[in-house]
């Protein structure tokens, strides 16, 4: 059996204005035809106006082990949302 | 489409596999780099890759008549619905990848008959009707089957089936479109489409798996978040859904137990035969060797191709390497 493809990670941008997203992976030689494909596999029906590709082996991620504590600490700290402070009716919109 | 004969494997009772079940009880979905038992992850490799290579099986009745088609438009469609089912046995195949087995690995088990795909498959399509019974029948059958799929505890896996889902209905009705054409059509159109009926809809019926008294591995399954509702509760739900539409139709069910069942707001009906599904999933069905032929000469006949494209990024990727040097 000869050599398997690389793997891509692959991200869409729906429309105008949204951010891209990630949709899914497929396997291909290279860059151009992981767009190819990617547009062949993930926007067959107009889901999309951008692709990025990205080859899997190059994403970094936390051990989801590691969860607890690498997403911790903002858990103490609610006063970063504005529903922490009471605000006075009388003071009006703010 | 779903995975047949599913092995659960005994899981012994760990902390991990306590904690594993809370977050599953929880409905936490569990993604690919988190902590599972190997029972889970087995089952869902075997259950994944199995639906993967039924897509793509699936591509092979279908593809019988795409130069058959009646017209341009007919076939235009057939060929976009063809393009789907490989899209989504490629959603499926990168799911189960993220469990930790290689494309190639899952490839290779069904070019030598040892992983199974849906036995639905193994019939053939003599008919245009058939493509019409198809998309009607065994993918309605296959959306009952995917929809409680998308909830499925592992998240890979329930968003590619939230994809195929959305995509599925199409097939669905463009079958019943076929169907419904040939009912209105001609005597012998008719006798077609209630011909092609009468061959499809117990191997329709045989899609959701032996009945729950014989179906050995659910209860795994249905405690790990995989599975949500038995065999016999998704066959009774396509029949009640089914039957009308073949009533509206104008065809008769092939099914001389069939009756409205006031009591329990159901149909009664007949049972498949299973000895005929066993045969079927033990290699012995109509087409069980052609499709296997097929697949296997596929891979064969693409793999210049496929070194092809990989010679060629490896000479831009030196290329580049020493341009850069």
């Amino acid at each position: 059996m000869s050599k398997e493809w690389p793997l891509w990670e692959i991200f869409i941008r729906g429309q105008h204005g949204l951010s891209h997203r990630h949709v899914g992976s497929l396997h291909a030689p290279d860059a151009e035809m992981a767009l190819r494909n990617a547009r062949d596999v993930y926007t067959r029906r107009n889901e999309g106006m951008s692709i990025w590709v990205v080859e899997s082996n190059k994403i970094t991620a936390f051990d989801p082990d590691m969860a607890e504590q690498n997403f911790a600490a903002p858990k103490s700290k609610v006063y970063r949302h504005p529903s922490f402070f009471e605000i006075p009716d009388e003071v009006g919109a703010m | 489409m779903y995975a047949q004969l599913v092995e659960t494997g005994a899981a012994e009772a760990s902390e991990k596999d306590r904690e594993f079940q809370e977050k599953i009880d929880r409905g936490v979905r569990i993604e690919a780099n988190d902590w599972m038992p190997e029972g889970y992850r087995k089952t869902l490799i075997r259950q994944i890759s199995q639906h993967a290579h039924s897509e793509i099986v699936g591509q092979l009745p279908e593809g019988n008549w795409i130069t058959r088609a009646p017209s341009l438009q007919r076939k235009a469609i057939l060929l976009a619905k063809v393009q789907d089912e490989a899209g989504h046995g490629l959603y499926l195949y990168c799911a189960a990848e993220t469990l930790g087995i290689s494309r190639d690995e899952m490839t290779a088990q069904l070019l030598s008959g040892k992983a199974k795909y849906s036995s639905i498959f193994n019939y053939p399509t003599l008919t245009w009707a058939d493509i019409g019974a198809v998309g009607w029948l065994v993918d309605g059958a296959a959306i009952m089957n995917q929809v409680p799929l998308q909830r499925c505890s592992y998240g890979p896996y329930s968003r590619a089936m939230i994809r195929v889902c959305k995509e599925e209905s199409f097939h669905q009705r463009q079958g019943f479109d076929i169907m419904r054409q040939l009912c209105q059509g001609t005597d012998d159109q008719k006798a077609m489409a209630q011909d092609a009926l009468d061959r499809w809809w117990w191997p329709s019926l045989m899609m959701f798996g032996p009945s729950d008294k014989d179906s050995v591995h659910s209860e795994q399954s249905t405690k790990w978040g995989i599975k949500q509702n038995t065999n016999d509760e998704l066959r009774q739900k396509f029949v009640d859904q089914t039957v009308p539409q073949a009533g509206w139709l104008g065809l008769t069910v092939p099914d001389p137990d069939l009756a409205w069942n006031e009591e329990k707001g159901g149909h009664d009906f007949g049972e498949p035969d299973w000895s005929e599904f066993h045969e079927v999933l033990r290699g012995n069905g109509p087409c069980n060797r052609d499709r296997l032929a097929a697949r296997n000469k596929a891979w064969d006949d693409g793999a210049w191709y496929r070194d092809g494209l990989t010679a060629h990024a490896e000479k831009r990727r030196n290329m580049v390497a020493e341009g850069a040097a």
